[in-house]
């Protein structure tokens, strides 16, 4: 059985929306983080299916190379928390609002 | 099974940036394995030797670029072209003069020297890569060595409750847009068939794309990213509350180096993949250009903290810097990239003088602390006078140039609108720098004693005796030497180029001509 690749390319804009809805709506940074993943992954899946309806493996290696670069990006992200983590105890996004203008 | 083909490397266009990220590397064993901190001139040191041994480098670069034309390398990947060899000029000198303004800096608030220095280097490199990338995948990899680095040099001030913010919204608003960027790469593929710019030029100019949708949808994305990147409107929330948390040097290292690679490889994807589709994205940028110079202008004027100021500023002149993204000819680019040059330097020295101002802590940065500093610190206020003045764009400075090359292009492309209400904002924006000015030089520090019928001479005779003993030495931070060598560095470029800027601009036109 086949499934049109269309398919994939829905599901992948579905998620990214999501992703993108989520980090605009949420308030806690770790979900944010989650939200970035979850927008890499589905330009990930979008990857993939291009590049298996395109029949060129330039798609999926792309891939490897973005999720490299997503677990850099976390351990950054997780060490910025933690040092605010040390000061105020909880990581909301709300209560980080010192400098407005 | 074919055998796999292993595609030719260049090593000579990959050299500068070899040489800052190897050297960033090796400076990070050093500093690791060292039982000690490592000494603060040592790593200075190793950072403006990179510095210049990557410029170096570059002007060989440019060198072999003048008599054999531009090249590409690694299966397309990176190119060697005017473009890439102006990055790492500016880049090169961005390192350099950032180096010599930490020094001091570092030592004053006692952070780990060797850190700052690896992560600058490392974030230089990134930029360089962007400059030289060719394919999407690699200005990404570009775009996140540099933005990475970055986060954790914003962050490096762990005694300021603004530095971790200010890198915290830097991270997820980064990370979003990074998202969306790649997000724009995945589309644009699915739609040329190819990540790589000059196979997706080719592809575009010969064949009508049967996914319009795709397509558009994927240079959209792309084109916020970028804006994310360069703080274009309504991208640029991040970039004040940033601008503010971070440590001063690291400010105007990001609003010299981020803007560059930014720009550059803004002006090398549209120019290279997505020129045959002006038509459609141009309207978008126009108005995101005007959009930038305008929200710029006016919120820089409403600002009491001078870092924040100067945030908007930098948005202000970000719009200008996309006017010539927004052309797309030869001339939009050689001004682009000759502001870009020249903004690097007055930013730098801008932030290095802000960075003294900041005081022991760097937390002085309200415009009410600059009351008169021309009295106390005559040297110090005419030289961010200067500096601010050529922001400006004041005649006989590099500023001017800088906004008359890339007015200059956009009228000639047609866009006389555009241009004419750019020179507004750049007025508007010439209120914001004379504030700090008027507040500089026309204002008195300590408040003139009560008027006790005692007559204005003794008045004045008592001014005179208060201001020996000004109320804010205890905070007074000495120029030392190396900010002021880089001080001064600016400020020769800023002017020496106003006035005789034959062989910058003569620079800049080669560069954008230059193009692969």
């Amino acid at each position: 059985m086949s499934v049109n690749p269309s398919w994939f390319l829905i599901l992948s804009a579905l998620l990214f929306s999501i992703g993108a809805f989520g980090l605009l709506i949420r308030r806690n940074v770790l979900v944010m983080f989650m939200c970035v993943e979850l927008m890499l992954n589905a330009a990930n899946l979008s990857f993939v299916t291009f590049s298996r309806m395109l029949g060129d493996i330039g798609g999926q290696a792309t891939v490897f190379f973005v999720l490299v670069v997503a677990a850099a990006e976390v351990v950054v992200g997780l060490g910025l928390v933690v040092a605010i983590f040390r000061r105020r105890h909880h990581a909301v996004v709300d209560d980080l609002s010192s400098m407005k203008g | 099974m074919n055998p796999i083909t292993v595609p030719s490397i260049s090593y000579f266009t990959m050299a500068p940036m070899l040489v800052l990220f190897v050297g960033s590397v090796l400076l990070m064993a050093a500093a690791s394995l060292l039982r000690h901190r490592l000494p603060e001139v040592v790593s200075t040191a190793t950072s403006v030797l990179l510095g210049l041994g990557a410029l170096v480098v570059s002007i060989l670069q440019w060198d072999h670029l003048i008599r054999h034309g531009s090249s590409s390398t690694v299966a397309g990947a990176l190119v060697l072209d005017g473009f890439s060899v102006f990055v790492n000029i500016t880049v090169s000198c961005a390192v350099i003069l950032t180096a010599l303004v930490a020094h001091d800096y570092l030592a004053r608030l006692k952070f780990d020297s060797a850190e700052f220095h690896i992560l600058a280097l490392l974030s230089a490199s990134g930029a360089l890569i962007m400059g030289a990338a060719n394919d999407l995948v690699v200005v990404f990899l570009g775009l996140e060595i540099l933005s990475i680095a970055l986060y954790v040099l914003v962050a490096l001030n762990r005694k300021n409750e603004k530095s971790a913010e200010g890198a915290l919204k830097y991270f997820v608003l980064g990370g979003f847009s990074s998202a969306v960027f790649v997000y724009g790469i995945a589309l644009t593929y699915g739609a040329t068939g190819s990540t790589n710019l000059a196979k997706m030029g080719t592809y575009l100019s010969a064949n009508v794309v049967h996914r319009p949708g795709l397509l558009l949808a994927g240079i959209g994305l792309l084109a916020v990213g970028f804006c994310f990147k360069i703080a274009a409107v309504p991208f640029h929330m991040w970039t004040p509350d940033v601008y503010e948390g971070a440590p001063t040097p690291v400010t105007g290292f990001m609003a010299a180096v981020a803007k560059v690679g930014g720009f550059v490889a803004f002006l090398r994807v549209f120019e290279t993949a997505f020129s045959t589709q002006q038509s459609t994205w141009a309207p978008l940028l126009y108005t995101v250009a005007l959009l930038t110079t305008f929200i710029g202008a006016t919120s820089a004027i409403a600002q009491h903290n001078v870092k924040r100021m100067l945030a908007y500023s930098s948005i202000n002149h970000a719009g200008f810097i996309l006017l010539g993204v927004v052309v797309l000819t030869k001339a939009g680019f050689a001004g682009s990239l000759y502001y870009l040059f020249t903004y690097s330097v007055m930013a730098i020295g801008t932030f290095a003088l802000l960075g003294v101002l900041g005081g022991a802590r760097d937390e002085d940065h309200d415009l009410t602390s600059y009351r008169g500093l021309a009295k106390r610190r005559p040297g110090v206020a005419l030289s961010l006078a200067l500096l601010l003045l050529a922001q400006a764009g004041m005649p006989f400075t590099t500023g001017f140039l800088a906004k008359f090359g890339v007015i200059e292009a956009t009228v000639a492309h047609g866009e006389i609108p555009l241009a004419l209400l750019a020179m507004v904002s750049a007025t508007i924006s010439a209120v914001a720098y004379l504030r700090v000015g008027i507040v500089m030089y026309a204002t008195h520090d300590v408040p003139t004693p009560v008027s006790d019928g005692s007559s204005f001479k003794d008045r004045a005779e008592g001014s005179l005796l208060l201001e020996v003993e000004p109320v804010a030495t205890t905070h007074e931070v000495p120029v030392a030497p190396t900010t002021g060598l880089a001080i001064g560095i600016c400020l020769a470029v800023t002017f020496y180029f106003g006035i005789a800027p034959g062989a910058l601009l003569d620079f800049a036109r080669q560069a954008a001509q230059l193009l692969r």
